[in-house]
């Protein structure tokens, strides 16, 4: 097997997740969190932010960065890295939209470590 | 040479280019057929919507008259539709026979998308795709008639606007969040809103269309929600897709559209196809840009040259008058990409451009688009603006070597008669001589001239006049800004809000100004907050705005598990709640019960999924969420009272659920915890709670303002009064009074330490202005007062993971 290619396991309906929101999606490697924000991208990040394991699916969805629901981190969720003066990053994986349906493709490791 | 024989399928404007291409451009030798369904030849359908509105005719938007295809010898097949294509006998079959081809272009173009609701076919339903329903709409769009446009999208809304233009009544029903998700940003969205309901159009967004209603023609449009708008006619104008119907019979090669490769070729080499039916490498099209592009390549492939289409950037504007909007490339936020934003709040004007490195990838324009073209040529030729950058968004003005701006250029341009503050009628020239006067502080130019102390939308510009006069010396105030997305203070939005009379979370951001797109996790509860409290009946709660706590309704906790509390009516309860309780406790494997300081039961460890079934439980056993969670009403602690107790002068339990029965449910700037005690031994501890309330012989002693957290503070009196009915109406005034007026996230004791004791006591001892204020907590309460619980509890979905990923599939 080709370990490169990219597979994409579809998730569910976009419209099953809020505008500036989050559904977790369960994995044998832990839980992740798919947001969409509200220009309707989608972003995919390991849901334990990594200052005290909060679940980032709870925090508030604002632009393209979210905010860790326990302690105010902020992430973008693009890079995965933490804002600001706080260090640190998550893990983020390849996610898209396509005919209103949400692929991800966990085949990798994702950006950050999975 | 025998000329080739050239069958076209659709005479729409695709079609249309390309056979000026290929017959114009000097490309003798085709002997050409041109079938039509709609009995009529080319238009421009780009300009329906001026027709409804009833600014063009027909005649003005057809683009290619029987002239134009006779001295072509085009045999027009206008009316007769295609109903088979013989591609082993290369033969285009109609009602009226076939006709064979050597080259045949399919350009079907595309077919309105009907929303599978009951009603659909009622006669009174119609879409919005040619001038047949361009003349439906003009027939029912008389003054006094109503009409229903499902569909807030760039055609929906041409349909709208022209059947208001002819003086219909006009709802748009959209889906989504905001109009013309694919083409605006949210706050762009609002601006059109906004723009469209001051011609009285109505637009319900985030509304789902459920039925049309009537009896043998459309009546009325139902809504999942259960509102119904009247409509004498239905338009339906939520999409397209490609009509491939002829091309999958005839075994082309079909996605979502037809496949062409880049000459336009189908899977079949003597088959082309153009336009809204075709697929290109996984792109569909709706704009007509690359479908003139596709025209002028196809005509290119016909004749032998080479030619590969190549889809570029395209623009959009809406074609609607007096509608100022503009958009292109890619405005959806991508990992490199950064936006730049202006608004001008008193314009409506609204720009965002989206860089990613060096280059303008995408531009959103509401209010002032003259610009538009220059950004469009931007994004197209991929150019290095980073030289640019700082005034990019001044458009080419700037670019052209416009000096840097200077902030306070334009402020010191005015002349002293200029008028600054339009709600005092105060000018620059008043406020330049009370700031030489001696009036170095906001506050002071305020109190000297009234400026900026009314509405204070003019804030910023006294803040530039008094900086101007005063060089160095000047300081703007302290208070420091509600966070780093704006540049007012708490005070200033929640006053605008009310004055402006702001009720949505974007129509903040755009009136005031906001520098970020979409806030951030500080500013975006407090607005929540404060238009919920403004303004409780126009205002749907924002549930993406909250914090966790409230968006879950439970207390989340360090292992992301909640705690779950139920209410328990001034801490008094039953055997048969606490059974519910237990056995909840029970068959949820609930960690830890714990008895709370507020006289009730925490039930910690509870998983996120578990919720919405442990809540159904409780529900069922009668009891609601205690709503341990909320910048709201949390517990009423009581004693006994004189019921039970020996030394108890009042019912102190009864006015403590009475208080709570009451106060449940409203959200309130931070926590409010109240304390009801039966005598002045106070068992209750009321003395150290937000609201305190005293029993004594005479009645009722009402303080307020105390704390038992990182503060510890006594409660300072407000009243006494002598019935238990005035000391409720006194409490849910005062907490009126503080839900109006307090910064989010300040307690009581904060905010009456800025406001004064004395002011808020003079509010509710009036009795005129407490039951003003009492009224208006009834009406929050009327919207607000119900259990989250019973809600949520119904869709258990929501809270499960939205998928489980096995193993294997993930390796």
């Amino acid at each position: 097997m080709n370990s490169m290619a990219a597979s994409w396991i579809e998730i569910g309906l976009l419209s099953d997740i809020p505008p500036q929101g989050a559904r977790v999606v369960r994995t044998p490697r832990g839980c992740i969190a798919v947001f969409r924000t509200a220009g309707d991208r989608v972003f995919a990040l390991n849901d334990r932010c990594p200052h005290k394991g909060g679940p980032l699916s709870e925090g508030i969805v604002h632009g393209e960065a979210v905010t860790c629901p326990l302690h105010n981190w902020v992430f973008d969720m693009n890079s995965g890295q933490a804002q600001g003066a706080d260090e640190g990053a998550v893990a983020t994986f390849p996610a898209r939209v396509e005919g209103g349906r949400v692929f991800l493709d966990l085949s990798s490791r994702g950006r950050n470590g999975g | 040479m025998m000329a080739r024989r050239l069958v076209v399928i659709g005479a729409g404007m695709a079609s249309g280019r390309m056979l000026e291409h290929l017959l114009d451009g000097g490309g003798d030798g085709w002997d050409v057929t041109l079938f039509n369904a709609e009995p009529r030849g080319n238009y421009n359908r780009l300009m329906l919507s001026p027709v409804l509105s009833g600014e063009k005719t027909y005649a003005e938007i057809v683009t290619h008259d029987a002239d134009w295809y006779a001295a072509r010898g085009i045999d027009c097949r206008f009316g007769e539709p295609v109903v088979k294509i013989d591609r082993a006998n290369r033969v285009v079959r109609s009602s009226a026979g076939g006709v064979p081809y050597d080259a045949l272009v399919i350009a079907t173009g595309s077919a309105p998308f009907i929303i599978p609701v009951p009603g659909k076919d009622l006669p009174g339903v119609c879409t919005y795709r040619d001038l047949e329903d361009t003349n439906a709409m003009i027939a029912a769009a008389k003054p006094g008639a109503t009409a229903v446009v499902i569909g807030g999208g760039l055609l929906g809304l041409e349909a709208a606007a022209g059947m208001a233009a002819r003086g219909a009544e006009v709802t748009v029903i959209h889906l989504m969040g905001h109009l013309m998700e694919r083409q605006l940003d949210p706050a762009a969205g609002y601006l059109l809103q906004k723009d469209l309901e001051r011609r009285g159009i109505r637009v319900h967004c985030r509304g789902a269309t459920k039925a049309i209603l009537g009896h043998g023609r459309a009546e009325a449009v139902l809504l999942e929600d259960g509102t119904v708008y009247p409509a004498d006619l239905v338009c339906m104008a939520v999409g397209i897709r490609p009509e491939v119907r002829l091309a999958t019979d005839a075994h082309l090669e079909v996605n979502r559209g037809i496949v062409v490769d880049d000459a336009m070729r189908t899977s079949d080499p003597a088959i082309f196809a153009l336009g809204e039916c075709v697929e290109h490498r996984g792109q569909l099209f709706g704009l007509v840009a690359p479908l003139y592009d596709q025209a002028k390549v196809l005509a290119d492939a016909l004749n032998g040259a080479e030619a590969a289409f190549r889809p570029v950037q395209t623009a959009t504007r809406l074609k609607v008058t007096g509608v100022d909007l503009f958009s292109a490339g890619d405005f959806t936020d991508a990992p490199g990409r950064e936006d730049i934003v202006f608004r001008d709040p008193g314009r409506g004007v609204y720009k965002r451009l989206i860089l990613e490195g060096e280059r303008l990838v995408g531009a959103v324009m509401y209010g002032d688009t003259a610009d538009g073209s220059w950004f469009f040529d931007q994004i197209r030729q991929g150019a290095d603006v980073s030289a640019i950058r700082d005034t990019l968004i001044f458009g080419p003005a700037f670019a052209a070597g416009g000096a840097a701006a200077d902030p306070l250029a334009a402020v010191a341009a005015l002349p002293p008669e200029a008028e600054i503050c339009g709600c005092n009628g105060v000018c620059k020239g008043r406020i330049m001589q009370a700031v030489q006067g001696g009036a170095a502080t906001l506050d002071a130019v305020r109190a000297q001239t009234k400026a900026s102390a009314s509405c204070g939308s003019c804030t910023g510009l006294v803040e530039k006049i008094m900086a101007l006069t005063l060089g160095e010396g000047f300081r703007a105030d302290a208070d420091p800004p509600m966070c780093r997305c704006t540049d007012h203070t708490h005070e200033d939005v929640r006053r605008l809000i009310k004055a402006q009379r702001l009720k949505s979370i974007p129509a903040v951001m755009q009136e005031l100004g906001w520098k970020t797109a979409g806030g951030c996790a500080s500013c975006r509860p407090a607005l929540n907050y404060y238009l919920l409290a403004d303004w409780p009946l126009d205002y749907r709660d924002d549930r993406q705005s909250r914090f966790v706590n409230e968006r879950n309704h439970a207390n989340i906790q360090k292992d992301g598990t909640y705690s779950v509390v139920p209410r328990m009516w001034g801490g008094v309860t039953t055997p048969a709640e606490l059974r519910a309780i237990a056995d909840a406790a029970d068959k949820f494997a609930v960690p830890m019960v714990k008895v709370t300081g507020g006289q009730r039961i925490d039930l910690l460890g509870v998983r996120k999924e578990d919720l919405p079934a442990i809540w159904a439980d409780l529900n069922a056993a009668g009891m609601v969420s205690g709503h341990a969670y909320a910048k709201g009403l949390r517990t009423v602690k009581t004693c006994v009272g004189s019921e039970f107790c020996r030394f108890g002068t009042q019912d102190s339990t009864g006015l403590g659920i009475r208080l709570e029965k009451l106060l449940w449910g409203s959200w309130t700037p931070a926590k409010v915890k109240l304390g009801v005690s039966g005598c002045p031994r106070n068992c209750a501890e009321a003395t150290c709670k937000d609201v305190g309330v005293v029993c004594v012989e005479s009645g009722f002693q009402i303080g307020v303002a105390g704390a038992a957290g990182m503060d510890v503070r006594e409660t300072e009196p407000l009243l006494t009064v002598a019935t238990a009915d005035e000391a409720v109406e006194v409490i849910a005034a005062f907490i009126q009074l503080y839900r109006e007026n307090a910064r989010y996230l300040h307690r009581i004791y904060k905010w009456v330490a800025a406001v004064g004791l004395d002011w808020c006591r003079a509010q509710v001892a009036d009795p005129a202005t407490r039951r003003a204020l009492y009224d208006r907590f009834m009406i929050g309460q009327s919207v607000h007062q119900n259990d989250p619980w019973a809600e949520y509890a119904a869709r258990p979905a929501d809270w499960a993971p939205l998928k489980t990923i096995p193993l294997e599939a993930a390796e």
